[in-house]
């Protein structure tokens, strides 16, 4: 049960990944990222993303793909560090450790919380100066006389 | 390692692992392939995806919530990123009228 529905959802992001990365055109890569960050970020990052590609308009990319040496270096390239990080990781995590739902509850909101509010609360209000400075940068960069 | 024909009843650790390597590989690929500004700049946000995916496995392991919060500091640099990045991106439009990156290579105008 948990074996399929891993196997379904993981299938559907490392597809949506690979839509992401092959196509042209902007919106569809979009689209494709959506499909892979669908909780948090389709509601606030990638509808930013959205607008800013219907404001800017842009077609598909209109030059040339890249030269077929490049394809035929990173393609190989690409799978074999795929299988290099999947053969490390093998040999490294032993097989008895399984993840079974609802084998860890400690990732609830009353814990992450109070570890959030304690621990954590340093880094929690950096983060708030953070956002702060992001809102000022965006500001400042979208003035007309830039 | 071999695949296991008959699916298991709980899913193997590593399989986490492998999946956000996969998707990190891919992140990386688009962002040195692509030619479009914005689709490097998603590029970027699977990878720290990626990342998020590895924290929450890690504190699965762990049982401890740890991951849980790296994972949230994450998407809120995530979010702060993409704010600030696609300010630059337009202002970079107006400027220039291309996304190519191939064409942005110098400051100057």
């Amino acid at each position: 049960m948990e074996g399929l529905l891993f196997l379904t959802f993981a299938t559907i992001a490392v597809l949506c990944a690979v839509n992401l990365v092959l196509q042209t055109h902007p919106i569809s890569s979009a689209l494709s990222l959506i499909a892979v960050q669908l909780i948090v970020y389709a509601g606030a990052i990638m509808v930013l993303f959205v607008f800013v590609i219907m404001l800017l308009n842009t077609g598909a990319e209109k030059r040339p793909a890249r030269k077929v040496l490049v394809t035929w270096i990173s393609l190989p390239l690409l799978f074999t560090f795929i299988a290099l990080a999947a053969m490390l990781i093998g040999a490294q995590v032993p097989k008895t450790e399984t993840v079974t739902f609802g084998g860890f509850a400690g990732g609830t909101t009353l814990s992450v919380g109070r570890a959030l509010f304690t621990q954590y609360l340093l880094p929690f209000e950096i983060t708030s100066i953070l956002i702060l400075v992001a809102i000022l940068g965006a500001v400042v960069l979208a003035r007309k006389e830039i | 390692m071999e695949l296991p024909l008959s699916l298991p009843t709980a899913v193997p650790l590593s399989w986490f692992l492998i999946l956000s390597a996969i998707l990190f590989m891919l992140g990386i690929a688009g962002f040195l392939l692509r030619r479009n500004i914005i689709t490097v700049f998603m590029s970027i946000e699977l990878m720290l995806n990626a990342v998020n995916l590895t924290f929450v496995t890690f504190s699965y392991r762990l049982k401890q919530v740890d991951g849980h919060i790296f994972s949230f500091f994450v998407m809120v640099v995530a979010a702060a990123e993409a704010a600030v990045g696609l300010a630059i991106i337009l202002t970079v439009y107006k400027n220039r009228s291309t996304l190519e990156i191939d064409e942005v290579s110098s400051m100057k105008l």
